[in-house]
């Protein structure tokens, strides 16, 4: 790393700004955290019930596909002909018997092997592949897989922890307290290209602080507020992290002098927005942050994987998978479809906040000199029983640190 | 007689151009940042609906906006205004391709393509959502309203964020 990636000597208490806006930055994320030992989010078994089904997707940035094969097995092999490279699947979801490079229709089975080269023998005794030309030497590269309750991860490393450990305690209770292995139903996609850097994102959902400062549409209905019973919890390592939060009696309270945004009076119209059955223990709202791409959202009855793939260092997409259960009744799937307006590209919430990424990044980008200041609710990071805090994403960069060795 | 069958009765070349009318006001309207006025072009038992083709094509269920009532529209117009944070914008909408499918059940169908180009302050305009309007309008005070719109977009990847309606 050159003479300008140098820490603010803060330490995790100053994020420099050159790590959004750094091509050289954005390449070592590539390599050693989207290509490294990391289990990425890439699909719910539920989008592929059937052998051969398929869906498209990335790492990062690099496209891979996941299929069920024959035997109801999981792969995920780069999406990338052994052959010349050309990136041979271009549907975002489908079914095949086998999947075709339409280059030079080399062919592959559902797990990657390739089973088929036109004019491997050549033409009239011309041409042809060498004698000693092994099909078995070049199919697909194939990723680890991992499987957990109807999720599945995948990572280019191979030699990784089990999903179990990489999760660690705190983190798989609360991924099985949505994914309990009941059978999910996929209610929808929603995509979004946000003019910013992959980071922003995190930062954003590791973030209870602004919640209740931005967004006023929730905190006017009371959906999140700071002074309601709340949590932020980590793994043992800070990557991974989840702002927890429940209702409570919430009264306006001197607090509120600071939360200029809170209109008394501002009603809908229209309440169905808000009529939130209980259905998970405990909590009301639950943000998952699994490095190094996925976003758990159960925000009361709107479930959703928002997965993250960079687009360069000031892009990302955000693919939203919403999903519920296969046993769910019409009220519920309502309530759920209901409820997802408060999400997405068009969220009376997350509206603010892709809006808001976009901001930062036309201010970080430009004066990679300077440094973000992260000293709310200290400068270390641990669980705290409140979110006036941005403990969790200060975790985020002390394990980023070390994978990024700057 | 009455509003109804006098529209029942109209000539197809009578009702084009009152639909014609109908879809201009509509898209003049949001351009013109007229939010307010925007419900009234639906009746109190409405749906409005934005939904990426992927869906729409699949029967997944999931709309990017969804809005039930027209109370929920006037909800949308609220959050425009009092509770959304976005980059200033111009948005103009162009309708096209207007195809008058006929009376059905009481309700008139009607499609037509759209293009909603995005104009923000330090980026060129830009194509920021296609799709079709399927739309059912019925007759309420004397004019067409709609009971149905549905927006399906072609523009999988939003640009950011949507935050005026198509």
């Amino acid at each position: 790393m050159g003479a300008r990636h140098v820490w603010p000597p803060e330490g995790i208490s100053r994020i420099p700004y050159w790590i959004y806006s750094d091509p050289e930055i954005y390449a070592r994320e590539q390599e050693r955290i989207f290509s490294g030992p990391s289990w990425s989010y890439v699909a719910l078994e539920a989008e592929l019930p059937r052998a051969g089904d398929f869906k498209r997707t990335f790492i990062g940035e690099k496209p891979v596909v996941v299929v069920r094969d024959q035997e109801g097995a999981i792969n995920v092999v780069e999406n990338r002909c052994a052959h010349r490279g050309v990136q041979f699947c271009q549907k975002h979801l489908g079914n095949a018997a086998e999947f075709m490079c339409p280059y030079h229709q080399w062919t592959y089975d559902l797990k990657g092997n390739l089973i088929g080269v036109p004019f491997r023998r050549g033409v009239k005794k011309q041409g042809g592949m060498p004698a000693d030309f092994d099909p078995k030497n070049h199919g697909l590269r194939k990723l680890k897989v991992a499987r957990r309750h109807g999720v599945i991860f995948a990572s280019f490393a191979s030699d990784l922890e089990p999903l179990e450990g990489y999760f660690g305690p705190s983190m798989s209770a609360l991924f099985d307290r949505v994914f309990d292995g009941r059978e999910l139903r996929v209610l929808g996609y929603s995509r979004q290209l946000t003019p910013a850097n992959w980071k922003l994102m995190f930062e954003n959902i590791k973030d209870p602080y602004h919640a209740s400062l931005l967004h006023v549409f929730l905190v006017s209905f009371g959906l999140f507020r700071a002074d309601q019973p709340s949590k932020v919890q980590m793994d043992a390592t800070g990557r991974h992290g989840a702002l927890i939060s429940w209702r409570g009696d919430q009264k306006k309270t001197e607090d509120h002098v600071d939360m200029k945004s809170l209109i008394d009076n501002f009603k809908l119209q229209d309440a169905a927005l808000l009529e939130p059955v209980r259905e998970f223990p405990e909590y009301t709202v639950v943000m998952t942050t699994l490095w190094p791409n996925l976003i758990i959202q159960q925000q009361s009855n709107t479930l959703a994987m928002r997965q993250l793939i960079t687009r360069g260092p000031a892009a990302f997409e955000l693919a939203w998978t919403y999903f519920g259960y296969a046993d769910d009744d019409e009220d519920m799937t309502r309530r759920r479809l209901r409820q997802a307006n408060l999400m997405g590209p068009a969220g009376f919430v997350s509206i603010d906040d892709s809006e808001v990424m976009k901001f930062s990044q036309a201010g970080v980008g430009p004066y990679p000199e300077g440094a973000g200041v992260m000293e709310m609710g200290g400068r270390d990071w641990k669980d705290e029983q409140h979110m006036v805090t941005e403990s969790v994403i200060r975790a985020f960069y002390s394990y980023y640190r070390q994978v990024m060795e700057i | 007689m009455s509003a109804v069958e006098r529209y029942l009765t109209l000539n197809s070349r009578d009702l084009r151009l009152e639909l014609e009318e109908l879809y201009a006001a509509y898209a003049a309207c949001l351009d013109e940042e007229r939010f307010e006025e925007w419900p009234d072009f639906f009746v109190e038992q409405c749906l409005y609906k934005i939904v990426p083709r992927e869906n729409f094509e699949r029967g997944l269920p999931l709309a990017t906006w969804l809005c039930e009532s027209k109370g929920y529209l006037a909800d949308r117009v609220t959050a425009i205004r009092k509770t959304a944070v976005y980059a200033p914008r111009y948005v103009r909408r162009m309708v096209s391709g207007l195809r008058v499918l006929g009376w059905k059940e009481g309700m008139l169908e009607v499609r037509a393509n759209y293009v909603a180009l995005e104009t923000l302050q330090d980026e060129l305009t830009r194509v920021f959502n296609t799709g079709q309007y399927r739309d059912k309008l019925v007759v309420e005070e004397g004019r067409l309203k709609f009971k149905e719109k549905l927006c399906i977009f072609d523009s999988l990847l939003v640009p950011n964020s949507l935050i005026y309606p198509l």
